[in-house]
């Protein structure tokens, strides 16, 4: 079911957990899936013993592609025009992210309709993990 | 990074879906009405970044014959200048749903390099890139990438 320009209102907000308790073997499943084997999400003795970290943290593209699900559910699928983020913290084994995402426009460009969303996921402790803005198509 | 062909295959798509968390039948079941409207599975919003297992050249994977920097028996098994390099900022612009069965190729475009400097970690170095996923098929553009990453002369501090 794709959103309703008709219905949706700017300011409109919607939130969900989007991925709970993250496991190492997570970060390993997106390793696998993506094709990014950078060791600081998989290997602990390199990213203690070289890297300097205290442990491995996720991809940022797992927390992006996790914040993607809350966008989809919402604006239904294959309807999004823009997504973009920053990373603005690492996020670590055992956190738990929840997405939210906010209506900050609808607008009508050459007869389509559309709307733009911030975004922001937070961790368990309310820290941003990742920001920023998306765009979707609407029905009329 | 050139990718000459990039597949988009169902059974790719399933496994990126399961590790992002969004096992949504339009992802994951060819079967089901959901995939049905597009005439197959799609690919969820940052399924192209997966594009890097077609890559021959990608940094960020073990290659048969050559040192790779993370562990083995040693902590590190080659010394490799940019190991740290995160991840800052990435961006899609979508021109059409992305549908398992394509072939897409990736024709990438360097954009700007600056430095800031940070109290959590050190020196940044920015590197911007832009990367138009093309239909080998049509010659569509159907997704294009922006992303900027980032080298910290330091581990990023909390």
């Amino acid at each position: 079911m794709a959103l309703s320009a008709a219905t949706l209102e700017v300011g409109a907000t919607r939130t969900e957990v989007v991925l709970e308790n993250i496991s190492r073997t997570r970060l390993v499943m997106y390793a696998g899936a993506s094709g990014d084997y950078n060791p600081l999400h998989t290997d602990e003795v390199y990213i203690t013993q070289v890297a300097g970290y205290p442990t491995v943290f996720a991809h940022g593209m797992l927390s992006m592609g996790a914040t993607g699900k809350l966008l989809t559910d919402w604006v239904g699928n294959g309807r999004l025009t823009k997504y973009g983020v920053r990373f603005v913290n690492q996020v670590w084994p055992g956190e738990t992210l929840t997405a939210t995402a906010t209506v900050e426009a609808i607008r009508e460009e050459g007869g389509v309709h559309y709307a733009d969303f911030s975004v922001t996921t937070v961790n368990q402790d309310g820290k941003p993990v990742v920001t920023g803005s998306a765009t979707a198509r609407l029905d009329a | 990074m050139t990718i000459e062909r990039f597949p988009v295959e169902e059974s790719h798509i399933l496994m990126f879906a399961r590790a992002i968390g969004d096992e949504n039948p339009v992802y994951t079941d060819p079967g089901s009405p959901e995939a049905a409207e597009f005439g197959g599975v799609i690919a969820p919003p940052t399924f192209t970044m997966a594009g890097m297992q077609f890559d021959p050249d990608a940094f960020l994977r073990p290659k048969l014959g050559e040192p790779w920097f993370g562990s083995a028996s040693e902590p590190s098994g080659a010394t490799i200048e940019s190991t740290g390099r995160l991840h800052a900022e990435q961006h899609f612009e979508y021109h059409r749903p992305l549908v398992a069965g394509e072939i897409l190729r990736a024709e990438e475009r360097q954009g700007e390099s600056w430095a800031k400097e940070s109290k959590r970690g050190g020196t940044l170095q920015f590197e911007e890139m832009f990367v138009d996923y093309v239909s080998v098929d049509t010659g569509d553009i159907v997704v294009t990438a922006r992303m900027v990453s980032v080298l910290p002369s330091q581990a990023v501090q909390g």
